[in-house]
């Protein structure tokens, strides 16, 4: 369970300010598909960033499960983390780690036993399609293979959401849909999914909950919903 | 915990290893400036030698009237030898002083034979007396005008060589304080160069350590790798730069012993190599260490 309670987010500088989110409530139920769509600057790697703390609302309460997010301390936010798995349109891969050793990060940092990684890290890569590329480094993968990479370490953890920030930004068409697909999968073994993007195909071939955004508010929230410009 | 901790350890291993550009060259600055800190630990050795043997040349020798009394002598020898200033008292009888002087003049057939035709022996006795420090001498000069001790004496050689000890003893001083400010700006310059080379190593994994904190990684699970790579560093530089010094030590060693003679650089680098190699490794390791503690504490912050 998410909420978002009246949340606003304004980011000063010398001479002006900002207002990034105005005012922001919603409720995101466990095992839903939510995107969350608009132009860029509407706000959504806002959302994103406060939920999983990377930086702190100006107003407002933000609630992921048991975690007061707007309350937790630096230091206690790496626990909080160990439950969501964020993807990127920048894919955030370590350089230094093959893609088996990427994937297998998410799970040693939060203590798992070898055995335990030994088993899961192959599932994760499986489910991707990525066994035969586990010991390439990322510059040896194309896009689409890193955000795969990606996927398999969000998944991994079994967390109980996962983050989608532009996840195909950088992708073409077809490994767009490929993406989108993954997600759509994931979300049907029962985990949550926040989609953020701009990619108005992408939304439109979901057919799942969209939250749309403008200029820092939410004008309109439906089942189902259909990713409209003015 | 032991897992986290091998965990952490081969993270730093691997790091250090496919970054093998970026490790290779830190590990060039830590070697030249740990072959600096060598060479302040090698300077400072033949720096003391030469003070210590500077100090050694000088003392004061007490030369006493013809007709005193050997016990009387020996009765100002154990005062002497009670003050807290004195190190080293040496008794020269006057026998002791002739046969000294016989075997010094052995060649020199003059004297000898005008020695043989002396009937008596015209040397003093006197006391050769060593202080602690070499500003003490002139305390000890001082006590010698005592009354008890002052109608026994013929002369004292400190009179005649105050000026030269006291110059001395201000060369040794400006030299013992300037070694020591030259180590102490050195090391600090070396210390510097060391902590921007391993800051900047750092700051070239910052986008890693982003990611490790977004995956969930705890301050220790991203820091510690990167003081593991920090020890590797301190471990492979001093082993380097012992490689550095020690032939440069074997090939300079016979030219410093034509100027000092009492110091074999070569034979006491070799015999103290542990002691020396345990200092490079200390300031390697420690220095490497604080400095990763400190840059990456930059990142983990916000």
């Amino acid at each position: 369970m998410i909420i978002f309670q009246s949340v606003s987010k304004i980011y000063k500088s010398n001479s002006h300010s900002v207002i990034a989110l105005d005012n922001v409530s919603f409720k995101i139920n466990p095992k839903e598909f939510v995107s969350l769509v608009g132009r860029s600057g509407a706000g959504k790697s806002t959302i994103i960033k406060l939920l999983i703390g990377e930086e702190k609302p100006t107003k407002g309460r933000i609630i992921f499960g048991s975690w007061d997010v707007t309350r937790l301390k630096q230091s206690e936010l790496y626990r909080m983390r160990r439950h969501i798995g964020t993807i990127f349109q920048d894919f955030k891969l370590l350089p230094e780690k093959t893609a088996y050793e990427n994937v297998a990060f998410a799970l040693e940092v939060s203590g798992r036993p070898e055995e335990e990684i030994h088993e899961l890290v192959p599932k994760a890569l499986e489910m991707v399609g990525l066994s035969s590329k586990a010991d390439n480094f990322p510059r040896e993968l194309s896009g689409g293979e890193k955000q795969r990479v990606a996927i398999a370490r969000a998944m991994v953890n079994n967390p109980d959401v996962i983050i989608a920030d532009e996840p195909t930004g950088n992708l073409d068409p077809i490994n767009s849909s490929e993406i989108i697909k993954l997600l759509l999968k994931i979300n049907e073994l029962g985990t949550t999914i926040i989609l953020a993007t701009h990619n108005r195909d992408v939304v439109n071939s979901i057919n799942k909950r969209v939250i749309s955004l403008e200029e820092g508010q939410i004008v309109r929230d439906e089942e189902e919903g259909k990713y409209i410009l003015f | 915990m032991i897992t986290a901790l091998v965990r952490v350890i081969k993270y730093g291993i691997q790091n250090f290893l496919r970054n093998a550009w970026l490790s290779g060259a830190t590990i060039v600055v830590m070697v030249m400036t740990l072959t600096v800190f060598g060479g302040l630990i090698i300077g400072n050795i033949i720096a003391r030698t030469v003070i210590n043997s500077i100090q050694e040349k000088i003392d004061i020798s007490v030369y006493f009237k013809n007709d005193s009394p050997e016990d009387e002598i020996l009765r100002i020898k154990s005062i002497l030898e009670s003050l807290p200033e004195v190190k080293m008292v040496e008794y020269v009888s006057k026998e002791e002083a002739l046969s000294i002087f016989k075997e010094k003049h052995k060649d020199d057939a003059t004297i000898s034979q005008a020695l043989e035709q002396l009937n008596e022996n015209p040397l003093l006795a006197s006391l050769n007396i060593k202080a602690r420090q070499p500003e003490e001498y002139s305390v000890i000069a001082g006590y010698l005008n005592n009354d008890s001790i002052k109608p026994f004496v013929e002369k004292v050689s400190y009179s005649q060589n105050a000026a030269v000890i006291n110059r001395l003893n201000k060369i040794l001083s400006i030299s013992r304080n300037g070694g020591m400010i030259l180590t102490i700006v050195m090391t600090l310059i070396a210390i510097l160069i060391t902590f921007n080379t391993i800051r900047l190593a750092i700051y070239s994994s910052r986008e890693s350590i982003n990611i490790m904190k977004l995956v969930g990684g705890s301050n220790f699970f991203i820091r510690t790798p990167f003081l593991v790579e920090g020890v590797i560093y301190g471990i492979i530089s001093a082993f380097l730069s012992l490689l550095v010094i020690g032939p440069v030590v074997y090939f300079a060693s016979p030219y410093i012993k034509v100027m000092i003679p009492e110091l074999n650089l070569w034979q006491k680098f070799m015999s103290d190599i542990l002691v020396f190699f345990s200092y490079q490794l200390i300031f390697g390791v420690g220095v490497g260490l604080v400095s990763s503690f400190i840059a990456i504490g930059k990142y983990l912050k916000d």
